[in-house]
């Protein structure tokens, strides 16, 4: 297999894409349904098994307590902090969580963290690239939001691990997008990306320089979206029908779902049309009929796109730049299709915004992007090299509660800040370090990262040791800690409680197709799929042995396929696919003249004009063969 | 490409360390080695003499930046994924260096609070100590006023004062808002003073590093003559940014 080979993943909130660089171009690879979109929706059948993309969007409608969507607004945040977020989303939380737990979503009677049910998205790409290449794929490129949180950053390094992705980066997403864009325009200046999506809202502020991407400020607000409108949306529908009505829908389910699928089609044609009359039939048989004009969703939608001016005019702040310095602006994300947030856009940074990639798959593609050049670069790529920043401001708590900023944000990483610790008792063991991220003056506005505790300081009295503490942000924008007395030059030990994570060991625990395995796996995939190949060709020689042509066939031929189907029929059950599949070429090749036989006595107008060699197209494991073909008689 | 990295960095007249690759035994290695491209181990250096650099005040910021960026593509991880994880980890360590060393000293002010720390000097304004002993306390930060602009500080905290409450009871004031915006005027001219001031003394600190790198003694007084002049500065200016900022909260909100 080729072990170099790294795909680049834009997991997103609504959609979710897997993409490589075929040659000099970055491309998406699509599912089996010929989609290049999966969409971010898990759901579980009735047998527990999981349904992921749009096999589980059925569910959403059908068995909206079995399925779970925009999961990503729910990655590494704690019970504390999804309150509202619960109110909008049918999110079934587990019911025993516990303060500073990871959460639990409940699908049917199981519960899932949000990186198991990421992960699942995952592995479905991972399956798709998989079938793609033919071979296993383990090594993946993954996007965040560039304002994710450490917690948020960290709990996508895990669902990549649950599903047996080594995760050699995680990219911001609108630095990927810029890769995409750079990869052909290769040209200097100043760059803004404003990226919309489906819940979170991004912008950042590049410098182009002969092929150094290089972040100097980003900004955004991880809880905006598209999902916000659909939200507004569904809720004027469900206070219409409460009034015109007199129908609360608001705790069914299924009805505030199959509202949810009108509002965002309604959402995506007024980007297109002047107006568009909603036609929804309600539980009971009632419709709820109603004209939205683009003008209205426009004023409705006003306060939400709004909120993206407040971060754009900090990024710029930021950046020491004003909107005139700014010499392109690259929208991202679906929701920047609307015309009224392309508007809010051009009247921000006083220029056109430039739309010619696709805002579904640009990210994606800049991730594959990013992959390439982890994996050694090629000619495209070559120069290519991002440095991107922190978002948020590290700091650590110091008397009083107060934040101590550290390490600032938009500071290029790595990043990396040290700090001194002493003890205030003699003979003192430990020290407690508590790690926020965030812009707050006080330690309780902050985000908490962790809780260190520096362990196994020599004794000594109150004031002289010297404990080293080291804070490193590595490329992923992930925190690293750690730490070393001085005076005995004793590596102190740091137990991290990470505020809302999974340990190691959980993660361990939940790996889907273990990282070690994958190969295995994989093997194992290919075994089964050639078992159900020699059973096809197995099938068919039955049904051969029973036609007329049969009995043209010499002894010594008869013989000799006798002797393959044995020899097929043995390997068959054993675990090696490629003497299983040895097995089946060799009787493909001594039925040759069967098959023909069969072609010529029984000339099936179905059969007519097509040339045997045409079905063997080379796509595989599943690729047919001229026996099963004959099955069309 | 790899003779101009070494020129820009080793051209400077840098008591410099020899080392051998420990992957291909070439000599001359800095970060990285000029023969094989290998990241080398990190050595524990201040800023400046990781760019090669005389603690020398007066920097070149473009020059600067091209090093900047000429060094990040031999030392970011992104280009040494495929390495050892031992070089993995020299790369992260490396190139967190390069970037702290590089945000510190493209900035006039950070890298002047920087040396001033190589030199042990701390400031008052902005010590650690004192402003946890503040917040502790509850007690006003001590401020440096500077005396030329006693009179106008005490005018302005007053006009402050007074938008504040207007602002409080919801009345609109243009009179008095223009008459903060003169004083803005008037602090950010004296701020733009300062760092003028500030630059004479680089001068000073600068021609004291040239006449030590060439074999002169400077004693520890004048050094330290030179440091608190900046010291002074920086307060002064610390004071003016703080109202700067104040005036411009005040105007904003």
């Amino acid at each position: 297999m080729n072990s170099d080979r790294i795909v680049g993943i834009d997991l997103g909130t609504t959609n979710s894409l897997v993409a490589f660089m075929q040659g000099e171009t970055p491309v998406v690879i699509p599912g089996d349904d010929g989609s290049n979109l999966l969409p971010s929706v898990v759901a579980l059948d009735q047998n527990n098994q999981a349904v992921i993309g749009s096999a589980a969007r059925r569910h959403l409608i059908e068995t909206p307590e079995r399925a779970v969507y925009s999961i990503k607004r729910l990655m590494g945040r704690g019970v504390e902090d999804v309150q509202e977020e619960v109110k909008l989303f049918p999110f079934r939380l587990a019911e025993d969580l516990q303060r500073g737990e990871v959460l639990r979503i409940k699908l049917g009677d199981k519960t899932f963290t949000p990186p198991e049910i990421s992960a699942l998205i995952l592995r479905q790409l991972k399956r798709n690239a998989e079938r793609y290449f033919g071979e296993a794929v383990t090594k993946a490129v993954i996007t965040v939001p560039a304002y994710f949180n450490d917690a948020q950053r960290q709990a996508t390094k895990d669902a990549g691990r649950i599903a047996g992705l080594d995760v050699l980066r995680l990219v911001n997403e609108p630095t990927a997008a810029s890769l995409a864009y750079g990869l052909d325009k290769k040209q200097n200046g100043i760059v803004a990306v404003y990226d919309l999506g489906g819940g979170t809202f991004d912008i950042s502020i590049l410098k182009l320089h002969d092929g150094i991407f290089e972040v100097i400020a980003t900004n955004g607000d991880t809880h905006l979206g598209g999902d916000d409108i659909d939200n507004l949306l569904i809720t004027i529908a469900l206070d219409d029908i409460r009034g015109d009505l007199s129908l609360d829908l608001r705790r069914n389910a299924e009805a505030v779902q199959a509202i949810r699928k009108a509002m965002i089609e309604a959402k995506i044609l007024l980007s297109s049309q002047p107006s568009i009359k909603l036609d929804i039939e309600l539980p009971g048989g009632k419709p709820y009929q109603r004209e939205i004009t683009r003008e209205q969703f426009e004023q409705l939608i006003q306060p939400i796109i709004d909120r993206t001016v407040g971060p754009c005019k900090q990024a710029l702040k930021d950046a020491n730049l004003r909107p005139e310095q700014i010499d392109e602006v690259v929208l991202v994300g679906g929701s920047t299709r609307i015309p009224k947030v392309r508007a809010l856009v051009k009247d921000l940074f006083r220029r056109e915004p430039h739309t010619d990639l696709n805002p579904d798959e640009v990210v994606a593609l800049g991730a594959a992007v990013q992959a390439n050049i982890l994996g050694g670069g090629s000619e495209a790529t070559q120069n290519m090299l991002l440095l991107d920043v922190t978002p948020l401001s590290l700091g650590i708590e110091v008397a009083g509660g107060v934040t101590d900023k550290i390490i600032l944000r938009n500071s290029t990483i790595p990043a990396s800040a040290t700090q001194f610790y002493t003890t205030q008792v003699d003979g003192q063991a430990n020290v407690a370090i508590h790690v926020l991220q965030g812009e707050r003056e006080l330690a309780q506005d902050c985000r908490s990262l962790a809780r260190f505790d520096l362990k196994g300081i020599p004794p000594m009295a109150a004031g002289i040791p010297r404990v080293e503490v080291k804070f490193l942000i590595d490329a992923n924008g992930i925190l690293n800690v750690s730490a070393r007395e001085q005076r005995s030059g004793k590596q102190a030990e740091i137990q991290v409680q990470p505020s809302y994570g999974l340990t190691d060991e959980q993660v361990e625990g939940m790996i889907l197709d273990s990282f070690d395995n994958a190969e295995e796996d994989f093997r194992r995939r290919q075994v089964v799929e050639a078992r159900n190949e020699a059973e096809t060709i197995l099938k068919a020689l039955d049904k051969g042995k029973k036609s007329a042509a049969w009995n043209q066939l010499t002894n010594n031929e008869k013989k000799q396929i006798a002797k393959m189907e044995k020899a097929l029929f043995a390997v068959k059950a054993e675990d090696d696919y490629a003497a299983i599949r040895k097995a089946i070429e060799a009787l493909n090749h001594g039925t040759m003249r069967l098959a023909e036989l069969m072609m010529d006595t029984a000339v099936s107008t179905a059969l007519k004009g097509k040339n045997m060699d045409e079905t063997d197209l080379g796509e595989g494991p599943t690729a047919p063969h001229p026996m099963a073909k004959a099955e069309f008689e | 490409m790899t003779k101009s990295i070494l020129t820009t960095i080793n051209t400077k007249s840098v008591p410099e360390e020899t080392h051998s690759c420990w992957s291909c035994g070439a000599m001359r290695a800095a970060h990285f080695c000029e023969s094989c491209g290998k990241v080398q181990p990190p050595v524990p250096v201040d800023y400046f003499t990781f760019f090669g650099l005389l603690p020398k005040l007066n920097v070149d910021v473009p020059t600067l930046e091209k090093d900047f960026y000429i060094l990040s593509r031999r030392l970011h991880p992104d280009l040494n994924a495929r390495a050892g994880s031992q070089e993995q980890e020299w790369s992260l360590e490396q190139s967190s260096l390069l970037n702290d060393a590089y945000r510190t000293l493209r900035d006039p002010i950070k890298r002047t609070q920087y040396l001033l720390k190589l030199e042990g000097v701390e400031l008052e304004e902005q010590s650690k100590t004192a402003t946890e002993h503040a917040r502790a306390t509850g007690e006003v930060k001590k401020q440096i006023v500077p005396p030329d602009l006693l009179e106008e500080v005490f005018e302005l905290n007053m006009q402050l004062e007074e938008l504040r409450m207007n602002k409080k009871m919801g009345e609109d004031e243009p009179e008095l808002i223009e008459e903060i915006g003169k004083h803005k005027v008037t602090l950010e001219a004296k701020h733009e003073a300062l760092l003028e001031e500030l630059r004479t003394h680089w001068k000073e600190w600068d021609a004291l590093v040239a006449g030590s790198a060439n074999g002169s003694t400077v004693s520890p007084e004048e050094r330290a003559r030179i440091t608190g002049k900046m010291v002074d500065v920086l307060n002064r200016r610390n004071y003016i940014r703080n109202l700067v900022r104040d005036v411009n909260a005040a105007l904003e909100s």
